[in-house]
């Protein structure tokens, strides 16, 4: 398909709603357990996420915190008032017909991300909502059922929703990475996409290349569960709607299906008009008013984000944009990076060294301490420090005094050259890292 | 005197004086049940077998020495409230077979507090009326004239009370619920300050509304049942976190002379037998010290399309969960006033009319309760008829399409404002039916309407009045 | 007035035969007639009040309790399976 004609005649228009679990301990309005994956079904239920009659919500007072916080990050402004709704459809998995969410008044909107070549995409709002329990279609006896786990019910999500401001896949898929980055970074919830922790939902459509106007149509595609599917659910899309153009008609307005499989998206059941939720206030859960004092708390209590910490990485310590990126991608390598850099200042083991070695040796931060680093780098500059012949001798000496070691690599017990290693180690007394003695060891082995 | 005669206060004096037991009271009530329900028709569950251990276990307390509020007192409780592993239906076919898995907080309470409870009284299905007709289990029916209706939706309870088959009774009012049928059966009828007792595990019908309450032989009854069933509870995020009081202490203490208002609009298309016996009951609340001083109170007739408004737009969402694949009936198994409340509440709120509808009733609801709170600057209570007619005959409510919201129009407002009000026999009509008068007060004074209510009933004796049955 | 009654009652997940529908309809209407009355109050300046109880920020901390057991969960619902509740299916391709 020739994505030429594409830009030439149309431009997408691209606006996305993600949704994210949040990893609270509790549900959104109960005390059952959020901790649904791989249970038994219907274990984690109570009166209210199972919506018997009765029963009451009680809103999370973590969820909230961090819905703001990602609102925050984000930088939207904080809704000095906000409530809840009641969002009303028929469907199995929504057990009070029901779904508490927000709707006049989010606890945030008007923010933005900016993503490379400046780029911004705004963002239009962000609130707070409960999930769905969970359908699963299975044939019984003969009979087509969906079975229904209502262990997902009540888990709280927060929905992202930008402006149609998208050029293309590509953006998008940008977007969502750096997205899942900065919720990561807030330690609010671990978005895994292919956990179902974070859902993307892009609405596309096609504009004239001249026009303003946002086009009379838009297609929701659902059912995309990971980044790299989001690219070519978007591009099929687009040329599929493009077509649609192209005859002179105007592409439906409705819901598609993505199928990973086929990997087109398929149309579902259309609904003739735009659902009516006939949003209200929730009776049942008084509204949010937040002082200007605690906003500012909230802002305090986040911490530095990727954006600003690649920058002062940059300034602070001048290693590379690229170092500097990679080293941000996770918080915990990012700070492992830091408390590194103090220590190895101790040692005069500068900054860029460091990000070298993290960034090259692919060092796994979770299983070692900045300072295990440090005394690492120190060991194999010490290398340089001595003399090539001194190594070379110790080495010869260690392979001479252990002729069964010898033998016993040369038969085949690879784990014998170890032997050679400590013994040399033992007399070279951390002057070399045990890497270039093991390094110089078989060179020595293999040419016997 | 029959045990079944007793009120809350009396009974407790007889059990801790050991001149009966619980289990005696409690098959002086089931007895006294078996020989009237035919009649009347309050229970939609009779819980026998639970109700004579529970009076069994009561009594090894009571012997012990243990003290609480109602230990040993049967008890009627409204099916709406949730009973862990007792059927509960809100007298709809859709819950016909429902068994709840947990109790509602007022339930907890209630067991905490010692009762027996006898079982679970009829109403409105799903509340959804003033007459107990709607039931779809058939008609509870007025103790005083068995062809005659008991008002609703806590119809059952009222009969309960009324009828001496209980000695108190759990109900609830969304808009006259308690205060109505007490009227009608001439029982005592408390509704409290929204808020101040917990709608968890109460089938909601209008969430913003909806307010448990005590139905009772006598007002210090009422202050002792608010006792047990006030609170803040963390289960529902609408109560009040304010400290409860000693009801029955200040009831009885308070002594200040109060001023009473009156408006003539809750006096417009009443009953003029009920008018006469209120002005009665004002006059000698006069004689007590009381002022009673005209006042101009936003018209109940407007109460009426906003309360309509709003309760049936949050029944229609509250009924949503009604599917037939978690529990209950499916929706096809809805009786006519639910469908017909739903079909309101879903018009009124869908698009492009709610702000014509239910953000319009919500302002107007702000002017109500302001009207109130200017009021409450000039009175201390608000005194009028608890409802504009007394009990109607069988069939009234048939195939009319407001026949609660119109017969709780004297109502409405306080409910519509969330304060809390309570209804008092004041009287008895040519044709023997009960009359009663309603007191409303400021939010959380409930210690303030319970009193003034008191005052009235030590120097009157239509609670001795008991019907012919 | 006119009033989509068919509409109302797909919305509202009512399945109604022509005859009730018919007679919802006009007793809907009706109702709507009387309703009407609120239009004779001014209302431009007044705040909407959704919660009488004048309470706000009411929310709990995030520790977990017991929940229901499955048995408890599913004991009401007509039809089980494996410990999932089961419904007929509803096609959506």
């Amino acid at each position: 398909m020739n994505d030429d004609t594409l830009t030439t005649t149309y431009r997408p228009v691209i606006g996305l709603e993600v949704h994210v679990e949040l990893s609270t301990a509790s549900k959104m309005f109960c005390r059952c357990s959020s901790d649904y994956f791989g249970q038994d079904p219907n274990t984690h239920t109570c009166p209210v996420c199972l919506g018997l009659p009765g029963a009451l919500p009680v809103p999370n007072k973590k969820a909230i915190e961090g819905c703001i916080m990602i609102g925050l990050a984000l930088s939207c402004e904080i809704a000095l008032f906000s409530n809840f709704d009641r969002k009303h459809y028929f469907y199995p998995d929504l057990p009070k017909g029901y779904q508490i969410s927000q709707y006049q008044s989010p606890f945030a909107q008007k923010g933005f991300i900016m993503l490379s070549n400046n780029k911004k995409i705004r963002i239009r709002r962000v609130h707070m909502e409960e999930d769905t329990g969970k359908l699963l279609h299975q044939d019984l006896d003969s009979r087509a059922v969906s079975l229904i786990d209502f262990n997902r019910s009540g888990v709280p999500l927060v929905e992202i929703v930008t402006e149609p401001d998208f050029d293309d896949a590509e953006q998008v898929k940008e977007y969502l990475q750096k997205l899942q980055q900065i919720i990561r970074y807030l330690n609010v919830a671990t978005a895994n996409p292919d956990k179902g922790e974070m859902r993307f939902e892009p609405n596309i459509s096609l504009r004239k290349a001249n026009e303003k106007d946002l086009p009379n149509y838009k297609v929701e595609v659902k059912n995309i569960n990971s980044f790299s599917f989001v690219e070519r659910a978007i591009n099929y899309e687009l040329r599929r709607q493009s077509s649609i153009l192209e005859s002179g008609e105007t592409p439906t307005q409705e819901t598609r299906g993505w199928d990973e499989k086929r990997h087109i998206t398929v149309g579902q059941r259309s609904k003739e008009e735009a659902m009516d939720y006939r949003y209200f206030p929730e009776p049942d859960i008084p509204p949010f008013r937040w002082r200007t004092e605690e906003i500012d708390e909230f802002r305090r209590a986040i911490p530095e984000l990727p954006d600003e910490k690649k920058a002062r990485l940059i300034q602070n310590y001048h290693i590379t944009d690229y170092d500097a990126e990679l080293l941000t991608r996770e918080r915990r390598l990012a700070d492992f990076f830091e408390e590194a850099v103090k220590v190895g200042q101790g040692h005069g083991i500068d900054p860029k060294t460091i990000a070298n070695v993290l960034i090259n040796k692919k060092i796994d931060v979770e299983t070692t301490v900045p300072a295990e680093l440090i005394k690492d780098i120190v060991a194999s500059r010490k290398i340089e420090a001595i003399d090539e012949t001194e190594l070379q001798a110790i080495i010869q000496e260690a392979i001479t005094n252990n002729p069964k070691a010898v033998e016993d690599y040369k038969k085949g017990k690879t784990n014998a050259v170890m032997f050679l290693v400590g013994a040399s180690m033992r007399k070279l007394k951390g002057k070399a890292s045990a890497e270039r003695v093991k390094e110089l060891i078989l060179a020595y082995l293999d040419a016997i | 005197m029959q045990l079944y005669e007793l009120t809350i206060s009396e009974a407790r004096k007889g059990l801790e004086e050991k001149k009966f037991s619980s289990s005696e009271l409690t098959s002086a009530c089931l007895e006294r049940i078996k020989s009237v329900e035919p009649k009347l028709h309050a229970f939609v569950t009779l819980t026998e077998e639970q109700a004579l251990q529970q009076a069994q276990k009561a009594d090894f307390l009571l012997g012990s020495g243990e003290v609480r509020p109602l230990l040993g007192i049967p008890i009627s409780i409204k099916d709406n409230f949730c009973i862990n592993g007792i059927l509960t239906t809100a007298s709809s076919n859709v819950l016909r077979n429902f068994v709840p898995p947990y109790d509602a907080t007022v339930v907890r309470r209630v067991n905490e507090a010692g009762a027996v409870s006898l079982g679970k009284t009829n109403m409105d299905a799903f509340a959804h009326g003033s007459s107990t007709e709607t039931s779809d289990f058939g008609a509870s029916r007025n103790p005083w004239n068995i062809e005659r209706l008991p008002g609703g939706s806590s119809g059952g309870a009222a009969v309960s009370v009324a009828a001496d088959e209980a000695i108190a009774a759990v109900g609830s009012e969304t808009a006259g619920s308690i205060r109505q049928p007490a009227a009608w059966c001439g029982v005592v009828g408390l509704k409290p300050t929204y808020g101040r007792v917990s709608r968890y595990g109460v089938i909601a019908m209008a969430s913003s509304l909806d307010s448990p309450g005590p139905i009772t032989k006598s007002v210090e009854d009422a202050a002792l049942m608010l006792e047990v069933l006030a609170g803040h509870d963390p289960l529902d995020a609408t109560t009040s976190p304010l400290p409860t009081k000693p009801y029955r202490q200040l009831m009885k203490e308070k002594s200040e002379k109060v001023t009473i208002g009156i408006s003539d609009d809750y006096f417009d298309g009443v009953d003029p037998e009920i008018v006469s016996a209120v002005q009665n009951a004002l006059h000698e609340l006069e004689r007590l010290g009381h002022k009673v001083k005209k006042i101009n109170l936003f018209n109940p007739k407007y109460a009426i399309a906003v309360y309509t408004i709003l309760q049936r737009s949050e029944v229609s969402s509250n009924l949503a969960r009604y599917d037939g694949i978690r529990y209950g009936f499916g929706r096809d198994a809805f009786g006519e006033e639910a469908q017909r409340r739903i079909m309101l509440g879903t018009y009124s709120l869908s698009a492009g009319y709610y702000d014509a509808y239910y953000a319009k009733a919500e302002k107007v609801r702000t002017l109500i309760v302001e009207d109130f709170a200017k009021a409450f600057e000039e009175v201390d209570v608000v005194i009028g008829p608890t409802s504009p007619s007394t009990a109607l005959p069988l069939g009234s409510s048939k195939n009319h399409p407001m026949f609660g919201e119109i017969a709780d129009v004297l109502v409405e407002p306080s409910t519509i404002a969330g304060l809390p009000g309570i209804s008092i026999c004041c009287g008895f009509s040519k044709d023997l039916l009960p009359i009663s008068m309603q007191v409303i007060g400021p939010y959380f004074m409930e210690d303030l309407i319970l009193n003034v209510a008191y005052q009235y009933e030590q120097v009157t004796d239509w609670s001795n009045r008991k019907p012919n049955l | 007035m006119e009033i989509d009654i068919e509409h109302v009652a797909k919305l509202a997940n009512l399945p109604l035969d022509k005859r009730h529908m018919e007679i919802l309809g006009e007793q809907l209407t009706e109702t709507l007639l009387y309703i009407d009355r609120l239009n004779e109050i001014r209302t431009e300046k007044v705040e909407p009040t959704s919660q009488v109880t004048g309470l706000t920020n009411i929310i709990r901390d995030d520790t977990v309790s017991d929940s229901l057991p499955q048995e408890a969960a599913l004991e009401n619902a007509p039809e089980t399976y494996n410990g999932y509740i089961v419904v007929d299916a509803i096609f959506e391709e």
